[in-house]
């Protein structure tokens, strides 16, 4: 017997819930670039050939579904317009922030997520899925900025930047490549001078993600005795600037800048006290180079994915062209390279969640993967035809990126060598 | 407030539907599951909410095999405080409201929210079955609900309006779109939800008294067929003998 405990019945009649005065340009133009973004459908879906989802934990699936989901949602619906205008969607900082992505393999108490590696790689493939800018946004915060600064940083400068890292209310850069020094960042000229209680910083860094948005940059420079020390060197500092570099091709959602130090007074509280050389440096390009090889997997994904619709929706010949052999051809070798670099990966996240992952290991994945994504997007490029050249479909766009990726954290080349140095012994660099 | 929602997992919406060779059962094979939407985006949020306006506890509540631990998972990792899954395969509507009602009979649940229903089967009826069995009200298709005190004011959009009524806790809730905004879960939420209980409880004895005899599909789209605008004969023709419907 259900004892019924209404007490007020009420009816409101709502005629109408939606008015749009066209008096209003920017109402209106406000609810186009909704219908443009609503019209956006994000269709991706995961592909597994080999079940590699059974070698992952309960967690790293969660994690991947909880990023895969925002990107639908904050990623997909904004990516192209933002693209298309060379301009950062800064306001994904936050968000990036609240999912977790910005250093979710540190521990919880310096702003991280206390996850392990393959975590981190999942949250980083997923990002990468959306646009490799965004995934930048996120891998130059953790990998560059935080890690350097938990790895090498003192206590003190732990407590002062890390959380705020992690919560998104400071945005973070890496300052290691110079205009003259991209390979070799050995030879940078970008140096420090003892004045006391502080250091005299000068010089300029090259082709520095988030830089002309950041509070603070991870910067590595030489001392007086030539040796590379690393710093945290806060934005608005007299004789620090960062101009944004402007015509880019590649990575258009994602802001780069320079980095110029005239004269900049970092108090010697600032340098990070232990660490020397170029391993300081290396360790993090190593950390972010992880993530990359990740992500490179994401953008190759989302290639195969929109390929894959589309082969069996576009009809030519009055067939869907997924049956002609040459596109059949195209698919499965994607779908093959995709399984490979997923193995690859998920081995070297699992060397990597017992410390064991080699420096030159992770070098030969960020090669391979988005040399693997390069190709593969090449190809889903040519079986949307025509369509693949518009920001109707995200192919192009991930073309586009992945040529900077391609490049940056160790050119391909230079990533040959390390495997070529690694299984000779012998170095090809001197 | 103690707050009770009851999630379900159902296939992804892009996934391809399939049955069993005999047509008796859904076939799962190649299909990726979700949490119902209307459980997790919010039944799921609208409680967690009110937990933070008022205080309080929410549970989540499944019945299923270990497959569903993952769902319930992540019911903890977006706030849920404790998972209940009940050992066995949901047959029916009527085996999952006895099996939850058997749970919270004696809990003392202030509220018991759920979606208005699931985006497999569509059933909509496990909320008023919860309602009958708990002796509780239950107001379906909530698309907002205020709580002052004890008392709940619940709108739900009616053909044409919106229907507003109070109702006094304990209730049964059925939550549409408008109810809450999906919340997605962060990393910190999944490392935390690790650490949450999730109890696994033997299933009610339960005699089935609805059987499938037989799913179909509804028969497939044949395409676009484009006509001459010019030709209204071959129109007339098209509707008349092929569609059947002049």
């Amino acid at each position: 017997m259900v004892s019924t405990t209404f007490r007020k019945f009420q009816f409101n009649i709502q005629p109408s819930t939606f008015n749009i005065s066209p008096a209003s340009p920017t109402f209106a133009g406000k609810i186009v670039q909704h219908m443009k973004s609503a019209n956006r459908v994000d269709k991706y879906q995961h592909h597994d050939y080999y079940l590699m989802d059974e070698l992952l934990d309960e967690e790293h699936l969660l994690a991947r579904a909880a990023v895969r989901d925002w990107v639908k949602s904050e990623v997909t619906p904004i990516i192209e317009d933002y693209a298309d205008r060379a301009e950062c969607p800064t306001h994904l900082f936050k968000g990036l922030a609240e999912i977790g992505a910005f250093g979710p393999s540190l521990p919880v108490e310096y702003g991280g997520g206390g996850m392990d590696e393959m975590a981190y790689g999942v949250i980083m493939q997923e990002l990468e899925r959306g646009d490799s800018g965004i995934r930048s946004m996120a891998s130059v915060q953790g990998s560059l900025v935080m890690y350097p600064i938990f790895r090498f940083g003192s206590g003190e400068q732990r407590k002062k930047y890390l959380p705020k890292l992690g919560s998104g209310d400071f945005i973070g850069c890496f300052g290691l490549t110079e205009p003259d020094y991209g390979s070799n960042p050995a030879g940078m000229v970008t140096n420090i001078k003892d004045d006391g209680d502080a250091y005299i910083l000068n010089g300029a860094k090259m082709w520095i993600t988030n830089s002309p948005v950041a509070d603070l940059a991870v910067v590595w420079a030489k001392d007086e005795e030539g040796v590379v020390r690393g710093m945290v060197v806060e934005a608005g500092s007299p004789g620090f600037s960062a101009p944004e570099i402007h015509g880019k091709w590649s990575l258009r959602a994602s802001i780069t800048g320079e980095l110029i130090f005239e004269d900049v007074r970092v108090p010697k509280s600032q340098v990070f006290p232990e660490i020397r050389g170029m391993k300081g440096p290396l360790s993090c390009l190593s950390k972010a180079r992880y993530g990359i090889a990740w992500g490179a997997l994401g953008a190759a994904l989302d290639c195969y994915d929109s390929a894959l619709r589309y082969s069996q929706e576009r009809i030519q010949f009055d067939r869907p062209i997924g049956q002609f052999q040459l596109t059949q051809k195209k698919l499965a070798e994607m779908i093959t390279e995709i399984t490979k670099a997923q193995l690859l990966t998920w081995r070297l996240g699992t060397l990597a969640n017992k410390g064991k992952a080699s420096p030159a290991q992770i070098s030969m994945a960020k090669r391979n993967n988005v040399h693997t994504a390069l190709t593969i997007a090449r190809e889903a490029r040519q079986i949307h035809g025509g369509m693949g050249i518009t920001n109707e479909y995200p192919v192009m766009r991930h073309m586009m990126n992945l040529e900077t990726v391609l490049t940056y954290e160790g050119t391909h080349d230079i990533h040959l060598l390390i495997t070529g140095y690694d299984v000779t012994g012998l170095n090809a660099f001197s | 407030m103690k707050i009770l929602v009851c999630v379900s997992k159902t296939p992804e919406t892009t996934a391809k539907i399939a049955f069993s060779a005999d047509g008796k059962s859904f076939s799962s094979a190649g299909v990726n599951f979700i949490m119902n939407p209307y459980d997790e985006w919010y039944a799921l949020v609208r409680a967690l909410e009110v937990k933070e306006q008022v205080g309080g506890e929410v549970i989540i509540i499944s019945v299923g095999g270990t497959d569903y631990d993952t769902i319930l998972r992540k019911g903890l990792a977006i706030g849920a405080d404790k998972a209940v899954r009940v050992d066995a395969e949901p047959v029916s509507s009527g085996m999952v409201s006895a099996q939850i009602a058997d749970y919270a009979k004696d809990q003392g649940f202030d509220m018991v929210l759920l979606g208005k229903e699931t985006i497999d089967y569509n059933g909509s009826e496990v909320g008023s079955m919860l309602g009958e069995l708990l002796s509780m009200p239950f107001v379906s298709y909530a698309s907002k609900m205020d709580l002052q005190g004890n008392t709940a004011t619940i709108y739900r959009d009616i053909e044409g309006g919106e229907e507003i009524l109070e109702v006094d806790t304990p209730f049964v809730l059925s939550a549409a779109k408008g109810l809450a905004e999906q919340r997605i879960p962060n990393m910190r939420g999944i490392m935390m939800a690790k650490s949450k209980p999730l109890e696994v409880r033997p299933a009610l004895n339960y005699e089935p008294k609805v059987e499938v005899v037989a799913f179909s599909l509804p028969p497939a789209k044949s395409g676009v067929h484009l006509v001459d605008p010019d030709d209204m004969d071959e129109l007339v023709r098209l509707l008349h003998e092929e569609s059947k419907v002049i």
